[in-house]
This record gives C-alpha cells, sequence and structure tokens, in this order.
C-alpha cells in the first residue's frame, strides 16, 4: 500500500499507509492525528491545515479559489500550506511528506 | 421574567429543528437558544451553498435549502426561538431546569434537549502569544461600540466580509490599516472594490503580510509585529481587531457535569439521555458506540429522545404511536 509521511505538532514522524479514493484529512482523521477538520471536508472552514513537503508541491493539483479563500482563515501560513480536504490521495503520492500546522 | 415551556433546545441546526417537529408531535412546546443570529448552525453557517447528497429522498440539497425547509416542516408547533445568545447557566429546578443565557434570557422547561453539534461558533483567535492579556483592551474580535474607535489607529486582520466591512466603516473617524496575507479577498465584491478606493485616496493602509507578536507600549498603545515572506515589521496602533472567521467549542455545556468522552456528550441509544436524568443530547455532540455524524442519525435521535420526553412531560399520560399518514389528529397539529 502507498505510504504517507506525517510529521505531527511534536515533531515526530511517522509512516502510515493509504487507500487511494480518500482525502489526506480523511486518512489522517482515521489515523487519530489532531486535525479539527469541522466542517467534515467540505472546504468551509479551516481546520484541517497541512504542510505539504516542498519536493511535492508541484505534484499536487493546483489550489483552487474556494480553497486559497478558506486558507484567509488559518494562522501561519506558508507558500507550501494546504487544506488536507482538498488533497485527493493517489498512487503518485506514495511517499508523500506532509506536517500538521499549528492550531 | 422567566418563560416556562415543556423542551428548551440548545441549538437551532438541522437536528435541534428537526426535534421541534417530533416534539411537536407529542404536544410537546420548545424553545431554541443559538449563539448565532439565524437558525440552521453549521448548515447555515458554513456551507449554505454547499450540496448534501445524503438526506433520505433528496438526492442533492444546500444547507440552506435543508434549514428552509425544516423550518417550514415545523412551523405548525410555533417553536420560540431565542438567537445570539448563549446558554451560560442551567439550574434544576422542582419543575425541571431554568436554563440562562448570556444576555439574561431566562427559561424553564421540564427537559432540556442539547444539539448543539460541534458547540457554539466562537471567534477564531491568532494563535499569538499573550493576546488574551490584550483583550477588550486593546483587542477586540466583535464590535458593540465603535465610536470608541474614533480618532485612533486601528489594525484591522483578515480578508473575509467582516475584516473588509470594518475597514470601510472604521475609516470614516478612525486611521485603518487592513493586513491580510495576500492582495486579493473573499469579502464581497462591492465591499473590496470600496477598500480598494480608499486605499486610492490615501484614506486606509494596506499592509501585506500576517500577524506574529504583540507588546505592550506607554499611552496604552500596542506594537504588532507582522511578517510577509519572512521579512519582519512593525506597526503602532491603539487597537487590532482581528477577524479570522469562526470556529466552533464546546463552551459552557463542559461545565454541567454531564458525563463527556473526549468532549462529546455520552448518552444511551434507546432515548439519547445524558447521566443527568431529564437532559438529553442528539447529532453531533453526543457519543455512543457506534456513533456516526450524519444529519440522518441526529433525525433518528431526535424521534426516539421525544418518546422519552413524553414521559416527562406528561407523567400521567399513555403515548399511543401513530403515523402522521394516518391519524387525522396529526394532521390536524400539522394544518394539513
Amino acid at each position: 500500500m502507498p505510504k504517507l509521511i506525517i510529521k505531527d505538532r511534536s515533531g515526530k514522524i511517522n509512516e502510515i499507509e493509504f487507500d487511494t479514493n480518500f482525502t489526506l484529512m480523511e486518512i489522517l482523521r482515521d489515523n487519530n492525528y489532531d486535525i479539527e477538520a469541522s466542517c467534515g471536508g467540505c472546504c468551509a472552514c479551516a481546520t484541517c491545515h497541512v504542510y505539504i513537503d516542498e519536493k511535492w508541491t508541484n505534484k499536487l493539483k493546483n489550489m483552487d479559489d474556494d480553497e486559497e479563500s478558506m486558507l484567509d482563515q488559518a494562522f501561519d501560513v506558508k507558500k507550501n500550506s494546504r487544506l488536507s480536504c482538498q488533497i485527493h490521495l493517489s498512487e503518485e503520492l506514495d511517499g508523500l511528506e506532509i506536517e500538521i500546522a499549528p492550531e | 421574567m422567566t418563560q416556562k415551556t415543556d423542551v428548551i433546545i440548545i441549538g437551532a441546526g438541522p437536528v435541534g429543528l428537526f426535534a421541534v417537529f417530533e416534539l411537536g408531535l407529542l404536544n410537546i412546546k420548545c424553545h431554541l437558544v443559538d449563539n448565532l443570529d439565524k437558525v440552521g448552525g453549521q448548515c447555515a453557517e458554513l456551507y449554505p451553498e454547499k450540496p448534501i447528497y445524503d438526506i433520505p429522498s433528496r438526492p442533492v440539497v444546500t444547507g440552506q435549502e435543508l434549514t428552509d425547509e425544516l423550518i417550514k416542516q415545523i412551523n405548525p408547533f410555533k417553536p420560540q426561538f431565542h438567537l445570539n445568545q448563549q446558554v451560560e447557566k442551567i439550574s434544576k429546578t422542582e419543575y425541571g431546569w431554568i436554563v440562562e443565557t448570556n444576555i439574561g434570557t431566562k427559561v424553564e422547561a421540564k427537559c432540556i434537549v442539547v444539539a448543539a453539534g460541534a458547540g457554539s461558533f466562537v471567534p477564531r483567535k491568532p494563535p499569538i502569544e499573550n493576546i488574551e492579556s490584550f483583550e477588550n483592551k486593546n483587542v477586540f474580535y466583535a464590535i458593540r461600540d465603535k465610536s470608541m474607535f474614533n480618532g485612533k489607529n486601528l489594525l484591522i486582520a483578515g480578508g473575509g466580509d467582516s475584516a473588509l466591512d470594518w475597514t470601510n466603516e472604521l475609516s470614516k473617524d478612525s486611521n485603518v490599516s487592513l493586513i491580510h496575507r495576500r492582495k486579493e479577498f473573499r469579502a464581497a465584491p462591492d465591499s473590496v472594490s470600496k477598500m480598494q478606493e480608499l486605499e486610492t485616496k490615501g484614506k486606509i493602509q494596506f499592509l501585506k503580510g500576517q500577524i506574529k507578536t504583540i507588546s505592550n507600549k506607554e499611552d496604552s498603545k500596542i506594537i504588532i509585529e507582522y511578517e510577509n515572506d519572512k521579512e519582519r515589521s512593525q506597526i503602532e496602533v491603539d487597537y487590532l481587531l482581528p477577524f479570522f472567521g469562526l470556529k466552533m467549542e464546546l463552551g459552557p455545556i463542559a461545565n454541567w457535569g454531564l458525563n463527556l468522552h473526549e468532549n462529546l456528550i455520552k448518552v444511551d441509544t434507546e432515548k439519547f439521555e445524558t447521566s443527568t436524568p431529564s437532559i438529553f443530547a442528539i447529532g453531533d455532540i453526543n457519543w455512543y458506540p457506534g456513533k456516526l455524524k450524519l444529519i440522518l442519525s441526529g433525525f433518528h435521535e431526535a424521534a426516539l429522545m421525544s418518546q422519552e420526553v413524553f414521559k416527562y412531560c406528561f407523567p400521567d399520560k399513555k403515548n399511543i404511536f401513530r403515523y402522521t399518514t394516518s391519524s387525522k389528529e396529526l394532521q390536524k397539529k400539522l394544518g394539513v
């Protein structure tokens, strides 16, 4: 199974396997990562904020306007900020490295 | 003055609204309290335009449509709404409970039904060290009396409707700077063009960046440090007004002595009653083994909760089950 490499808020790095056809947020939540995702994944809050490792930013589909707008409600937004509910996982993302953004 | 009713429902989201229907069929009257200024909860506040596909018999319905139709459905039962306020305190009485809100509304009811979803919407606060110590002195997340800002230097942070509307409004009598992480705004196009016009005329100042620190200066002024592309700058102002939307938190409910499971209220799956008799919890706020946070589940929970609430409201009466399709009396209640 393809894998994700995840750095949590304490700096600990873990590998988790993922099923394609899910969003990154859904996989993080299923693995008990502390992300609120309060709107449930419809890009209507900014509580599933993650940073994508620079090596991977080009391999993801570009952000749409909705996601970029929602990021306005997040803090510590960086160039590699994304909302994890908008990242649809696929085989090509095997090895994706991400960091959970601060609350 | 304390108002009296049968049931007070905390939260006017889809599940709280549908509870009015199920309780209404059993002749139980309801008041609802919600922190927002409108009904519909998350459906109306977070995603009014977004489609929902898993409501039985509705292949697609938006959050706002669902809310509007629930309102139509419960209208015959004449629920009373107390919006824009949060229940702060509950206390036991001989009759049942008195529920008191932050603006002093008092309602006495036989039972309390908590249908508060993910909790109350509260302003999202920037994660800046020590910001709490400046709150309600130099930092405000909502504006009640704008005259206090007359002639002052303000920094407004954010890029949505609140940030832009207040920038435009307060620039009339104050010296306003607006800070946002990018030059695009998700506010209404009219407000954006007005703000840009004010900037061109030099009436307001736009700063690109994100606020990072806040510190005291003499004369009750504050210094805000902000960052843009790793470069830090400072601005000195009287007030900081951050507008970063809303988030949800459990709030005062956490202090009512109910048994919790990771910030959710534990209930049984027969009556959806909490560890305190005559207090119920339905919808996303409750927890039981196998719980799924679906609107669908909340509707089911509302129906079963109502059966038990009936016993508290009419201890001497027998609740005989019947359908809206065939009961003339239920149809009369519904006005059909």
